[in-house]
């Protein structure tokens, strides 16, 4: 059984040859890989960024936000199609989660709930057939009472859309940063994960997805000051907005709800100066729809005020002197150099469909991560050694084949993550290093089998031969029983646990062909390279 | 040809293979201490508790390095006292010019965590670079530990089934109650003398269920071999003479294993050093466990002794192969 025929040989030869290509690129530099001819791998592992320095933001999006939006929202198209429809009702208010609408005469409620089913969306897609709608439309306990709820599937595709268009924002604003590629990916129902090889300081890049940066034109409301309207009661469509950033003016302002104008009708927005106070300022262009929306507003106002909003708050409210008619203009709002790039950045990029706030942040510096590679290479090394004296100590030539077969084992550990494409971090070199530690393990098995073979008094091919054959059932067994266990850890655990499992499976897969074939062949080898009838004795 | 270019020299087989340790006549005094020391570790981790690192408790961890010369700690701590922050922890981490910095979890939420590192970002940044941040809010930390303790519970389990299925119950378990004491020692030792338990120490856990359910299995595996062989020896015997056979080969792995682990320890660097410490301690552990306990039990337990028909259906393929091999030589 010990034989191997040519074709065996060769496949195995073959094997380790292709191992040793694709794992290659890894043993040298980028730029030293990149001037290879291309008929050579040049794909290298990629480190994760515990080892090759970078940040890692993790972003949750609020979903009460976007519930409390969508509610308002509803409750706005709600109104719209009752008014539209001629049908009278007394109040339309948010309850909970959800919309509570009460009829003027109790007898339309049929027509009204028609009406209103038209504010529903179908949800679902071409593959799955629609999965019903988003909004439930249902008459409600009291007569005269509608009940408008969004529905837990809408709720969901809401969510998930909101996290695309995040991404998206995100992805545009983060370009502006100028480095090196990115990753942002949804994670969960409503998290984005963002990783950023080499990027050490996070403050600009915090600031630049920390503001939704929801820009907003209002018409203010001349007849009556905020304060005046909290005491007498604000009327409807109207609102209070705080103001933050334009010193000396009110802290407050009284603004209709609805905007003239919104951030999605900009077509451009450049920081500038003011070519009076030299003030840093952004310079925004409107799209086609929204300039003719600006005009006519700035038309029929001249001589008001009208405000600026950004994120909810009053960034200025300047007089109109005479109608902007070509569609661009000017902000300004105490900025300074480095805010007004941010706020241009942002508003070019679109805003976000709501606040994220950073749940987990882990940035190591690009020294951090070489320090650790060096010492992983400087610790890996020295073990190494340790091993190949340890078994070449205990089983001479046999441990000799044996070391050869670990060098097999970590070129083609290597190889296979790169040909996956895996990140190789801190706990995955944990992951190669039980790798090897079972690779060692089977080795050991094999060859102290082969000794109580020969105590037992067999001959030493026969020795050979049923030491293999014995331990390599309790190495299957062995072997196995990790895998399972790695599986389900890839399966169930987070990154960290993940990135273990991986190297782990990978070097429990390669740990049997090279531990196991690969030293049995080198042990034929030997076998036939021995005269013939004069092997009297096994080097283990 | 290349063959002829290798040395031929015998390895030093060090092991007395006649030597029968009386492992089985420590069984009892052996068990009683497992538990009582499996016991102490649960009470450790409820009273003292474990010494949580940044990933399950929550707060910021921030490694700072002089932009010259050596830390000047009292200063720092002075400084970082001063932020009204709670409790500021400041050590020194590796090197003289390298210290390590830890929040506590802020109250406010996931903002609040942000707050913070910009408050100490601003203190320090004059003198310090910073090397490595880490900052996780409350509801990831409370995930990280769910998850955590998910992977180490499920990685038992999946052993003890694939266990299950290849052996018998009896061994399932043996090695169930030998991985969970490897796991509540080793905690038990890190809450003890509180050292960090963060990711990694539960990727060193993990580690520590691979390498000694690996032990285990090689033991159980001999177990059944001379369960097949000696129809009629003592069960207690057959289980010491089963350990004694499998001895060499557990001290020459657990040796090599722990040579790499101490060069890892000493030459790996600081970030890795907790997660090499349980790793080290881990092995020592689930080797007296496999030895100690796994094999053991089985002589409490009892196992079926009649292997003929079950093993032969199960190995057929392989010990036909075993048959027409013996046949050519």
């Amino acid at each position: 059984m010990l034989q191997f025929t040519r074709t065996k040989v060769f496949f195995i030869l073959l094997t380790c040859l292709a191992g040793l290509l694709v794992a290659l690129p890894n043993m040298f530099s980028k730029e030293t890989v990149a001037k290879w001819p291309w008929w050579v791998p040049h794909h290298q592992l990629t480190l994760g960024l515990d080892l090759q320095g970078g940040a890692h933001l993790l972003l949750a999006m609020d979903q009460d936000e976007i519930k409390k939006d969508w509610l308002n929202n509803l409750r706005d198209e709600s109104r719209k199609v009752l008014r539209d429809a001629k049908i009278g009702f007394t109040g339309v208010g948010i309850q909970g989660s959800q919309l509570v609408i009460k009829l003027a005469k109790p007898d339309e409620r049929a027509q009204a709930i028609k009406e209103l089913n038209k504010v529903r969306q179908q949800i679902g897609n071409a593959v799955m057939g629609t999965g019903g709608y988003d909004v439930d439309v249902s008459e409600g306990n009291d007569p005269g009472t509608i009940i408008v709820k969004p529905s837990d599937a809408g709720l969901r595709a809401r969510i998930a859309n909101a996290a695309s268009a995040s991404i998206e924002t995100i992805n545009r604003r983060v370009n502006n940063l100028g480095t090196s590629e990115s990753t942002i990916v949804r994670q969960g129902t409503d998290r984005i994960l963002i990783q950023f090889p080499g990027l050490q300081d996070t403050k600009d890049l915090k600031a630049l997805i920390g503001e939704t940066a929801k820009l907003t034109f209002h018409e203010v409301n001349t007849s009556m000051s905020a304060d005046d309207a909290k005491q007498s009661g604000i009327p409807t469509g109207f609102k209070v907005y705080p103001s933050e950033r334009e010193a000396g003016g009110p802290s407050e302002y009284l603004l209709r709800e609805q905007p003239v104008v919104q951030g999605e009708d900009l077509a451009d927005a450049q920081p500038g100066f003011d070519s009076r106070t030299n003030e840093p300022v952004i310079n925004f262009r409107f799209n086609q729809v929204g300039a003719r929306k600006f005009a006519n507003f700035t038309k029929d106002n001249v001589g008001k005020p009208f405000a600026i909003v950004l994120d909810d708050k009053v960034l200025s409210a300047p007089v109109i002197r005479e109608p902007i008619l070509g569609g661009s203009g000017q902000i300004s709002g105490s900025f300074t150099v480095e805010s007004s790039n941010r706020l241009a950045v942002q508003l070019r990029s679109g805003s976000l469909p709501t606040k994220l706030t950073i749940v987990e942040e882990r940035t190591v510096g690009p020294s951090l991560g070489a320090d650790s590679i060096a010492d992983g290479k400087l610790a890996g090394l020295i073990g190494g050694i340790a091993v190949v004296i340890l078994t070449v100590l205990a089983y001479g030539t046999f441990g000799i084949f044996a070391c050869v077969g670990l060098l097999v084992h970590l070129v083609l550990t290597v190889a296979l993550m790169t040909l996956i494409g895996s990140t190789l971090t801190l706990p995955g070199i944990a992951g190669l290093v039980l790798g090897v530690a079972m690779a060692v393990d089977a080795n050991v098995l094999i060859y102290e089998r082969i000794r109580e073979e020969l105590r037992a008094g067999r001959s030493p091919v026969a020795s050979i031969d049923t030491g293999f054959q014995r331990a390599f059932i309790t190495i299957a067994d062995s072997q196995l029983t990790t895998l399972a266990c790695a599986i389900i850890m890839f399966w169930l655990g987070s990154g960290p646990i993940r990135g273990f499992a991986v190297t782990l499976t990978i070097g429990i897969l390669t740990s049997i062909f090279a531990s196991v074939t690969v030293v049995r062949m080198l042990i034929w080898f030997w076998l036939r390279a021995q005269p013939k009838g004069r092997i009297q004795t096994v080097p283990v | 040809m290349l063959m002829k270019l290798i040395p031929v020299f015998k390895g030093v087989d060090f092991f007395p293979h006649d030597l029968r340790l009386p492992f089985m006549k420590f069984k009892g005094p052996a068990l009683a201490a497992s538990i009582i020391l499996m016991l102490i570790s649960i009470g450790l981790c409820m009273t003292l508790g474990l010494n949580y690192g940044v990933d399950f408790k929550g707060g910021s961890l921030v490694e700072l390095k002089t932009k010259s010369g050596n830390a000047d700690m009292s200063a720092l701590r002075e400084k970082l006292n001063g932020l009204g922050l709670g409790s500021v922890q400041i050590q020194e981490f590796g090197s003289p010019d390298d210290v390590l910095v830890r929040l506590e979890e802020q109250p406010g939420g996931e903002a609040a965590q942000q707050e913070a590192l910009k408050k100490v970002t601003a203190a320090t940044e004059n003198d310090y670079v910073q090397r490595r941040v880490e900052v996780v809010g409350p509801a990831v930390s409370s995930e990280l530990r769910m998850t955590g303790f998910i992977a180490v519970a499920a990685g038992i389990l999946a052993i003890v089934a694939y266990v299950w299925f290849r052996f018998e119950w009896q061994f399932a378990l043996g090695a169930v109650i030998a991985l969970s004491h490897d796991v509540l020692v080793t905690a038990g030792i890190f809450s003890l003398f509180r050292i960090e338990f963060d990711l990694s120490t539960v990727a060193a856990l993990l580690t520590i269920l691979g390498y000694s359910v690996n032990d285990t299995v090689v033991v159980s595996d001999r177990i059944r071999e001379n369960l097949r062989k000696f129809k009629k020896m003592e069960l207690n015997e057959l289980l010491n003479l089963s350990i004694n056979e499998t001895l060499s080969r557990t001290i020459l792995t657990g040796v090599t294993a722990v040579a790499v682990l101490i060069s890892l320890y000493i030459f790996g660097g600081e970030v890795i050093r907790s997660f090499n410490l349980a790793m080290l301690l881990g092995v020592l552990i689930g080797t007296y466990s496999s030895i100690f306990i796994a094999a053991p039990l089985l002589g409490y337990l009892g196992v079926k002794r009649d292997w003929s028909e079950a093993a032969a259906k199960m190995l057929s393929s392989s010990t036909a192969a075993k048959t027409s091999a013996k046949a050519k030589v």
